[in-house]
């Protein structure tokens, strides 16, 4: 047990003044907040998957196809992460202009993969597929949506990230780590949502939920 | 003890290190303030106020169980949404916000010796959004319709269809508000678990925490990973509602017309309900167990008996209280092995929840004890959790559950353990720390009054209500005119109830009273009344300034409850007295270690 705690044991003193906050105690503490964070919307899109199995269960469940955009979706997310974490490096070394690129990439990338959810919402909307036709397509726009938000709230922090990191990338590289982390983050949950809606099919579901 | 006793580095005190600035008007100081003091009693002040409002709820509610037909404003269609607004202000709005929002927010950073919480301006837009929530919810009084009747849990298909009171807009406004309050309970719980893991000052290990922190710490653990289901859930419905999706809507007809829906699973829904709306129980009931342990060490001026179970039962109470959920589902039906497995955790909870109780008690065997009104309210709040907490374990029997959960022995139950005895520790929070937080002391004649008042009248209303569960009388009815094999003196319990219920709301006033005349008008404090051990009484400054610690920082070299140590000057020892060189010093279990330096 104590040794369980003791990862977690009492700071001995931070910032120059002996009681002052410094930067690597606000770093320390942004980046517990950002694992607590994860945590909570771990345990969020843990219950929209499990409501998601047991909805898709029942008995008018069908599935849908899923639009083609999601793949390049998916392609911009996973590129955005990289482009960050390389930003991450980038930041540490000493190529300021190259982490300011991979930065800026990192961002956009999340910009275009919302910009084609929209065209996939578009495209579905297109084949009739509506928000309240179908357990699988309610699901859907559903899902697509809650990772949206939480993929923009990441964008707002990044665009703050943004600001404070442009004239000189090394003071903020802790803040870059951040932001690649939460696009790691949000690349596995979209990675599991779509395997979600692409492969959980109503046999699927009714098989993991003993109905079939 | 008013001197700072810390001996930390004297270095100049700079204005940030709170890490925001100090407030240079009164609209920083007051209203838009990152200081965790203010919004501790921003927070409090507001769920005090809603609680009012809930309070008046529920006594309209009595007017017409007690005396009824006699009231002709309270119909059926109010009455159920007076029963629905009561229970999701008491449950949400006034008790985890106080919990949290309040006491979290005022105590953590004084009890772990920090400066602030490590993130001021998130803290605050907590408070913003946490108010706006219950904007929102207190607007559904005032839309077509009124606020929502479908009970507090909400479940579908009823409460969005016709025929329930405030089908229109209130359950949209409901849902609405508590997806915000979720959102602003997030936003403090990130707040509340970073700065326990990160900001404790030198020498504050967790296992020197008091355990007023280390309750509300899993409390807002529990928080964070329970409410998303209330989320998800509200969510769900709120679509089902606007959109006409079939989340949870079956295909039915309603005032003989079909509705759109198909295929929905109403079942679904009290899943996800229940998977936040027991662990919720523990949110309300954790941050009161850590609470009343320091009031009972601080008043029997002794050290809680077993401090490391008390923590490892908290702990152990948050982790079962996450696979429970289903024993509010015996009566929806389920495979007879389910049953089983949620009777037998339910039942479980039961073990490591006793061993506080009796630590409660082994800590006051022999005490010192000083009938302040903070300890008359612990002693109030154990005698009141224990008739709960042993009825709690009836209802967790699936046999016995299923008789007993349509009746008024529920309503007992759950009012006796995660309704009254949470309020009572409250109550005996908020007279134990106010003279920090005001540096005046809350009257004592008016309190004792209060506490009597509140004490005997709650134990008054709750406990006849076992004996009318047992008799059969079915709870969320709006009158009992038809049911013979009621007895006539069910009907003399009711009105006995109501009167009483009438007291102790009116009663409250005795607190508002005091709370808002001692603020200006009380007695001066001095910085330590209570001579406690703890650190929050050791701040050089009452109330607290900003920042709390002046120039330097404590650091701490024992627990929080030295009290009565052989060889000490008082009977107490602050955790941030320098040691004696070569001394023995009290920790945990009875440890003595030899230290001249913190750990």
């Amino acid at each position: 047990m104590s040794a369980a705690l003791g990862r977690f044991q009492a700071n001995p003193r931070r910032g120059a003044d002996g009681g002052g906050r410094s930067r690597d105690a606000h770093a320390s503490a942004a980046s517990i907040g950002l694992w607590v964070f994860m945590g909570v919307a771990t345990a969020l899109f843990s219950l929209f998957i499990v409501a998601y199995v047991m909805r898709m269960s029942g008995e008018d469940a069908i599935t849908i196809a899923l639009p083609w955009q999601l793949w390049l979706s998916s392609a911009l997310l996973v590129a955005g992460s990289v482009a960050l974490q390389w930003a991450v490096g980038a930041s540490r070394g000493s190529d300021p202009a190259r982490a300011r690129r991979l930065l800026l990439a990192g961002g956009l990338c999340a910009m275009g993969f919302l910009v084609v959810q929209l065209w996939a919402w578009q495209a579905l909307l297109s084949a009739q597929v509506m928000p309240a036709g179908n357990p699988a397509g309610s699901f859907f726009y559903l899902l697509t949506a809650m990772h949206g938000l939480h993929l923009a709230g990441g964008l707002a922090a990044w665009t703050w990230t943004a600001q404070d990191a442009w004239p000189e990338p090394a003071r903020a590289a802790w803040r870059i780590a951040l932001c690649a982390r939460y696009w790691h983050f949000m690349l596995a949950v979209w990675l599991v949502l779509f395997c979600l809606l692409g492969w959980v099919t109503p046999e699927v579901a009714r098989f993991i939920c003993g109905t079939s | 003890m008013n001197a700072p006793l810390s001996t930390g580095h004297a270095v100049p005190h700079t204005g940030d290190d709170a890490g925001h600035p100090a407030p240079q008007s009164f609209l920083t100081r007051y209203v838009w303030s990152q200081d965790h003091k203010v919004i501790a009693v921003q927070y409090a002040c507001t769920a005090i106020a809603v609680g009012v409002v809930g309070v008046v709820l529920s006594n309209l509610m009595r007017l017409q169980l007690g005396f009824p037909g006699q009231f002709e404003f309270i119909n059926a269609e109010r009455y159920y949404q007076f029963v629905t607004m009561h229970g999701m202000i008491m449950v949400i709005y006034l008790l985890t916000a106080l919990f949290l929002g309040g006491f979290g927010n005022y105590l953590i950073p004084l009890m772990v010796g920090a400066r602030d919480m490590v993130f001021p301006y998130l803290n605050m837009l907590s408070f913003w959004v946490y108010l706006l929530s219950v904007v929102v919810l207190m607007a559904s009084f005032f839309v077509a319709g009124g606020p929502t009747g479908a009970g507090w849990t909400l479940y579908p298909p009823q409460s969005i269809l016709p025929g329930t009171p405030g089908h229109a807009g209130g359950i949209v406004l409901m849902l609405v508000s508590l997806l915000i309050f979720i959102v602003a309970t997030t936003m403090g719980g990130l707040n509340y678990v970073t700065t326990v893991l990160q900001a404790r000052c030198e020498g504050m290990t967790l296992l020197r925490m008091p355990l007023t922190v280390w309750g509300i710490f899993v409390a807002t653990i529990l928080a964070l990973l329970g409410f998303p289901a209330l989320f998800v859930s509200g969510v769900m419905l709120l679509l089902d509602r606007t959109l006409g999706t079939s989340f949870f809507m079956p295909a039915l007809v309603s005032m003989g017309q079909v509705t759109g829906y198909k295929g929905g699973s109403p079942l679904l829904f009290q899943h996800l309900f229940w998977f936040f709306g027991h662990p919720e129980v523990y949110i309300v009931a954790l941050p009161a167990f850590g609470i009343v342990s320091d009031l009972i060490s601080v008043h029997a001026r002794k050290c809680i008996f077993g401090y490391r179970m008390m923590v490892w039962a908290i702990v152990a109470i948050g982790g079962l209280s996450v696979v429970v959920w289903a024993h509010h589902m015996f009566v929806s039906g389920m495979n007879p092995y389910f049953g089983f497995f949620f009777a037998t955790t339910t039942l479980i909870i039961a073990v490591p929840t006793a061993i506080k109780v009796y630590n409660w008690l082994l800590t006051l065997w022999h005490g010192d004890i000083h009938l302040t009104v903070p300890m008359l309210f612990a002693l109030a709040f154990l005698c009141t959790f224990l008739i709960g907490g042993l009825t709690g374990l009836f209802l967790g029997n699936v046999s016995v559950d299923i008789p007993l959960s349509g009746t008024y022995f529920v309503v007992a139950h759950f009012h006796m353990v995660m309704g009254v005895a949470p309020l009572l520790v409250v109550f005996g929070g908020i007279y134990h720390w106010f003279p920090k937080v005001t540096g005046r002391m809350l009257d004592d004649r008016l309190g004792q009054l209060h506490f009597w008042i509140t004490f005997l009248g709650t134990y008054a209303i709750y406990f006849p209500m076992h004996y009318l569960g047992v008799l059969g009388m079915p709870r969320r009815y709006y009158n009992f005119d038809g049911y013979n094999f009621i007895p006539p003196s069910a009907f003399t319990m009711n009105a006995i109830i109501t009167v009483v219920a009438l007291i102790v709301g009116v009663g409250q006033l005795l607190f508002i009273f005091n709370l808002a005349w001692s603020a200006w008008r009380g007695r001066p404090a001095t910085a330590n009344p209570w001579r406690a051990a703890s650190l929050e009484w050791q701040t050089p400054d009452t109330p607290p300034g900003h920042g709390n610690w002046g120039p330097r920082l404590p650091v701490v070299y024992r627990w929080a409850y030295a009290y009565g140590e052989p060889g000490a000057a008082e009977d107490f020892i602050p955790q941030n007295a320098p040691p004696q060189a070569g001394a023995g010093e009290p920790e945990p279990e009875g440890q003595s270690e030899v230290r001249g330096a913190p750990a």
